[in-house]
């Protein structure tokens, strides 16, 4: 479903953050992407989501060639990826609801219908009582977890997470990391960024260094 | 089809909410739009109105030669060979003291005039059409008639017909400067203003892009609101005009009626108000749609 093949990318001014890394992801397989910070993990996400595009190499998306893509059809690949950042990204001048809306909002889904999704995808990251409190009153762990819930509220086929767990204790990373293999056994593709061993139990990993790509080992998936 | 009425409506939706929550800021924008636009409503107003007047008095330059009191009705046929003969007279035409006094009694306001004077004052008179209409000319042919015998006075009366209708042109002119210069500086405010607002807004942009907003939605709301605000300031613009008008006429019918005309300032026409708000709405979504242009093509 995701395929790279020998893909490099270079920032304007700065060494490379890809050197020629190939893999192949299929569909409903949980992956983590293991690395130092700097080692290109990052990098790797925004290629799969199309928010960067490879300096060489090509990046198949459900046999979609990302770097052929006109720009107008960018956000609608977007669109089938959950993403959640780094930093969250939540929009702090509005309140958890609104927050997980805005994915709908784009996708033209409002009203009563809207409503419902928001409802469900809140009630499984375990916030449905917060729906009109603001982000900025949540704990760390809850806004990951809000940011988690506007990743799927659309339904993607593929979540994308960029080191969830960085900032978070380990009660709060283990139940986030529990939300994402719930996900995962109802057919979603997850594909983790960690710097954490820890976190990676026994799924398929992904080992970058400087880079370049060390290991593609495959793991049983965690039953 | 549903979705896209979807995504309109609810775009309109954020902006009036969000001028709802900035309702002083949002009418004062409104009011800075309205002042902008009626400056040159105001001066259309003005010519508009001098145009209605202007329009009663033929634009064609005539010589009017006004003849002495006691001339005899030989030296009338004289003038009257010499014009039929005269190279550079189109047309002329004798209007006789008695038909003048008939005409000036027929004339509704100067009745009570008329009738206080015991006899005609009005001379008999030629009204000469000039072959040639240029200034020089129509000057140079008045003042040889000056010296014929028998005419009192030989008077251009074309000139301040002329001179009132370049003005009027001027005028025109001026109107049309002045809504180019005004339309560029509503593109500006509201591009200005929508630019700011961008930039308030620059979070929800950037996530909203990372998550698959298309440039199109991310414009929509910010194009309704250059939109509304030219929309308000339109309405606003009309509401002081008609208000200006007005407060003038009441001191304009004042003037006029001194002058026995029941001349007053007309408010603008219903059309004139549509057109009016109509372009003001198109600079809104102009200056806007430049803005949200020039930032997006930044965040990229």
């Amino acid at each position: 479903m995701i395929r790279f093949d020998q893909v490099s990318k270079r920032y304007p001014g700065s060494h490379e953050a890809l050197k020629g890394v190939s893999f192949e992801l299929q569909q409903g397989e949980m992956v983590f992407v293991l690395g130092h910070s700097g080692a290109g993990k990052s990098t790797l996400l925004k290629l799969i989501a199309g928010i960067e595009r490879p300096t060489s190499g090509t990046v198949l998306i459900n046999n979609q060639n990302v770097s052929k893509l006109r720009p107008a059809a960018l956000p609608y690949l977007r669109r089938k990826f959950g993403l959640v950042f780094q930093d969250h990204k939540l929009l702090y001048d509005r309140n958890c609801f609104e927050n997980v809306a805005l994915p709908l909002y784009i996708n033209g889904v409002t009203g009563s219908e809207a409503g419902k999704r928001i409802r469900a995808a809140l009630d499984k990251v375990g916030l449905l009582g917060k729906e009109k409190a603001m982000p900025i009153t949540l704990s760390g762990g809850e806004q990951q977890r809000l940011a988690i819930a506007r990743a799927v509220v659309s339904r993607p086929s593929v979540l994308i997470a960029d080191e969830p767990t960085g900032n978070l204790d380990e009660n709060y990373a283990t139940e986030i990391m529990g939300i994402f293999d719930a996900f995962r056994q109802v057919g979603v593709s997850v594909i983790i960024a960690t710097h954490n061993l820890h976190d990676t139990g026994d799924a398929r990993v992904l080992r970058l260094n400087q880079g370049q790509l060390l290991s593609a080992e495959e793991g049983a998936l965690p039953a | 089809m549903k979705q896209w009425l979807n995504q309109h409506q609810q775009a309109l939706q954020i902006v009036l909410t969000r001028m709802r929550h900035n309702l002083l800021a949002t009418l004062l924008m409104f009011c800075v739009m309205g002042v902008t636009l009626c400056l040159p409503g105001i001066l259309y107003v003005i010519v508009d109105n001098l145009n209605r007047l202007a329009g009663d008095i033929k634009g064609e330059p005539q010589i009017s030669l006004f003849l002495k009191q006691d001339i005899k009705a030989d030296t009338i046929n004289d003038l009257d060979k010499k014009l039929s003969l005269h190279a550079a007279v189109k047309t002329y035409r004798f209007v006789s003291k008695d038909t003048a006094w008939q005409d000036l009694q027929a004339t509704s306001g100067t009745a009570e005039i008329t009738h206080n004077l015991e006899k005609n004052p009005l001379p008999d008179a030629y009204f000469v059409t000039p072959r040639n209409l240029e200034p020089v000319a129509i000057e140079a042919l008045q003042q040889e008639m000056q010296q014929w015998s028998g005419v009192e006075i030989a008077q251009a009366d074309a000139n301040w017909v002329k001179r009132l209708y370049a003005m009027l042109e001027l005028g025109k002119k001026a109107i049309l400067a002045l809504v180019l210069l005004l339309g560029f500086a509503l593109i500006a405010i509201i591009g200005n203003t929508i630019r700011l607002q961008i930039l308030t807004q620059r979070e929800e942009i950037e996530v909203s892009r990372l998550i698959g907003a298309t440039d199109r939605f991310i414009r929509r709301p910010f194009l309704y609101a250059g939109a509304i605000y030219g929309l308000g300031g339109g309405l606003a613009a009309t509401l002081f005009l008609a208000s200006v008008i007005t407060l003038f006429n009441s001191s304009v019918t004042e003037i006029a009626a001194s002058y026995g005309s029941n001349f007053h300032l007309a408010l603008p026409s219903l059309a004139t108000s549509l057109i009016m708000i109509a372009s003001a709405l198109s600079l809104g979504w102009i200056g806007s749609y430049i803005a949200v242009g020039r930032s997006l093509s930044k965040l990229n």
